[in-house]
């Protein structure tokens, strides 16, 4: 137990370090290319830390997380411009919208196991896709434009500068990576790694196995959605297909499966190894149009799991990181 | 229609619920056999209806090596490994689709006019187009011989045996990698039926995979892992189902039918109609 202390503090000091190291960085770094790419980073880093919350701790891999997304993204900018309300409520709003679909939809989902459910939240996310698609109040295949009413923290809206948003990147990706670290070591965090291992076992031992999936899905709903509406406000302009799309629940994912899954770091790591290399091969190799970013960035994927299967925090930490918590 | 997305699902059935790998390159698989049909077609002025059983073969030595080359490493992982997998096949989804866009260009192709093409045929007063005619006649076909192979000859019970206990099977003789190498072949050839007859009557670009593939897995699932019956009475279903929604809801719109359908259908009964696993 002593060394799960101790490895706990050890955790906390170095994100503090990275974090303070992360938001030195702007100082150094000029280039607005290059402090997009930060940002974006950093938002993987979140997200995914959100989507490892119920993926990779509870062990229900979902991949329809783009709805939340979506729900974020979209409650914060509809509210912004049909109601002029401000993004910080959408964004709050939009949080606690997720969370309560997250719930609604986990009473019917969680009862299913494997590829069943698997499927469900994709299925269940495409429906959502569809309906904003079809939905002309929210602009249906047009998107919402957001518009510019000039810079301020208040309406988070600042067109002359990337750094704000680099600095609530970085904070929200320190609050996603703190609640995770906070959870590993509460009664939660415990009840859903039994109910990854052994839902049964789990359960005969008196964790209330459906509780503890709805609990890590309202969690990670609330986080996600709060990715999108931070992204809806970075980008000024959504369509159903730049946020609700099969392939974004993908993208969130991945990092942290790369990374590793299920692991306090995997998802940081995962980010900031895969986002800065999916711009730049877009674009620098993209331009052509011809397709060789993807046959690239393909490729890494599939050598990346196939040649690391636990993550690439495996490399970094002498036991396995799948088993670095139970010990 | 709804007998093609039984074919294009059986295929993913004998791979994704035989041999419980998950393959989310399945519509890329889709794609390659799609293109095949067309440069036959192109180069050598072979006509679609002939070309299948081409394409087909050709489809089942690329589902070999792929799984040669790729699945068998990712069926070695022993952590996570329905993660892997997922995320492994769907490297090779993006690789494939790269590939495509750099060799065949992103350009919409369709083929231009072959034996079938734009033909239809009156049966009772009722006008149906040929092509999906003689689909949905090598889906039945196709659907006999593998409902026979896999009950009747003792590689479709070696290949049901390997997924049960590969360990148990090693000791009879049957070489794993060997049974599913060929499993994924014929599965990937039965993707290259679906592809040869779908190439005559959709156009053919590098990302037309991904809007049939989802609705294979849904149409998987729907009839129950481990089914081969049930993935093809799943392709019914959802092929009726698309075709009553397009009715009622607009266009743009009836795939929300065959998601609800399957929602439904699992929440009642959570292993799908026919599922064993």
């Amino acid at each position: 137990m002593d060394s799960f202390t101790q490895r706990r503090r050890r955790d906390l000091i170095l994100a503090a370090a990275l974090a303070v190291i992360a938001a030195c960085v702007p100082f150094f770094v000029k280039d607005v290319y290059v402090q997009n790419i930060m940002v974006l980073t950093l938002m993987y880093a979140a997200l995914s830390q959100a989507w490892n919350i119920l993926g990779g701790y509870c062990g229900q891999i979902s991949l329809g997380h783009a709805l939340y997304f979506g729900l974020g993204a979209y409650t914060t900018a509809l509210l912004f411009t049909k109601f002029g309300v401000l993004p910080w409520f959408g964004m709050l709003g939009g949080g606690v919208i997720s969370a309560l679909i997250a719930l609604a939809l986990g009473y019917p989902t969680f009862r299913l196991r494997g590829h069943y459910f698997v499927i469900a939240t994709i299925v269940i996310a495409e429906i959502g896709f569809l309906l904003f698609h079809n939905w002309d109040y929210a602009g249906a295949a047009l998107g919402i434009d957001i518009p510019v009413r000039g810079d301020s923290w208040a309406k988070f809206q600042f067109t002359r500068s990337k750094l704000p948003f680099y600095y609530f990147a970085l904070v929200f990706c320190c609050v996603a990576w703190f609640i995770t670290w906070w959870l590993e070591d509460s009664k939660w965090g415990f009840w859903w790694r039994a109910v990854k291992d052994n839902p049964d076992a789990a359960e005969s031992l008196g964790v209330v196995v459906f509780n503890s999936k709805m609990g890590a899905a309202a969690v990670s709903a609330f986080l996600t959605a709060i990715g999108g509406a931070f992204y809806a406000q970075f980008v000024s302009y959504i369509d159903p297909e730049s946020v609700m799309t099969f392939q974004f629940s993908l993208l969130m994912a991945l990092p942290a499966v790369l990374g590793g899954i299920g692991t306090l770091w995997g998802p940081v790591l995962g980010a900031v190894i895969l986002i800065p290399m999916t711009e730049l091969t877009r674009s620098f190799i993209g331009g052509s149009g011809r397709g060789v970013d993807l046959i690239l960035y393909g490729a890494v994927i599939v050598v990346i799991s196939l040649a690391r299967p636990d993550g690439l925090l495996g490399l970094f930490s002498r036991r396995p990181a799948s088993k670095g918590v139970s010990q | 229609m709804g007998l093609l997305y039984g074919l294009l699902a059986v295929g993913l059935a004998l791979i994704f619920g035989l041999m419980d790998v998950t393959n989310f390159a399945h519509g890329e698989f889709l794609m390659l056999a799609m293109y095949l049909t067309f440069f036959l077609f192109m180069f050598w002025a072979v006509d679609p209806l002939l070309s299948i059983p081409l394409v087909a073969a050709g489809m089942f030595v690329f589902g070999a090596v792929i799984y040669l080359v790729i699945i068998r490493f990712a069926m070695r992982a022993k952590a996570n490994i329905g993660m892997v997998q997922i995320f492994a096949t769907f490297g090779l989804a993006i690789l494939m689709r790269g590939l495509a866009q750099f060799f065949f260009t992103p350009d919409y192709r369709s083929i231009p006019a072959s034996f079938l093409g734009g033909k239809t045929i009156s049966i009772f007063g009722v006008f149906l187009p040929v092509p999906q005619l003689v689909g949905a006649l090598i889906s039945i076909l196709a659907f006999g011989a593998l409902y026979f192979f896999m009950k009747k000859t003792d590689f479709g019970r070696a290949l049901e045996a390997t997924r049960e206990d590969a360990g148990a099977v090693a000791l009879v003789g049957i070489d794993k990698n060997k049974v599913f190498a060929l499993g994924w072949g014929l599965g990937s050839a039965l993707i290259g039926l679906a592809g040869g007859v779908m190439a005559i009557f959709f156009y053919i670009y590098p990302d037309v995979g991904a809007s049939f593939a989802l609705i294979a897995y849904v149409t998987v699932a729907l009839g129950g892992f481990g089914s081969v019956f049930g993935a093809f009475a799943g392709g019914i279903i959802v092929g009726l189902v698309e075709a009553t929604t397009a009715m009622i809801l607009p266009p743009s719109l009836k795939s929300v039918g065959i998601y609800a359908v399957y929602l439904l259908v699992v929440f009642v009964r959570p292993r799908g109609l026919f599922g064993s696993i």
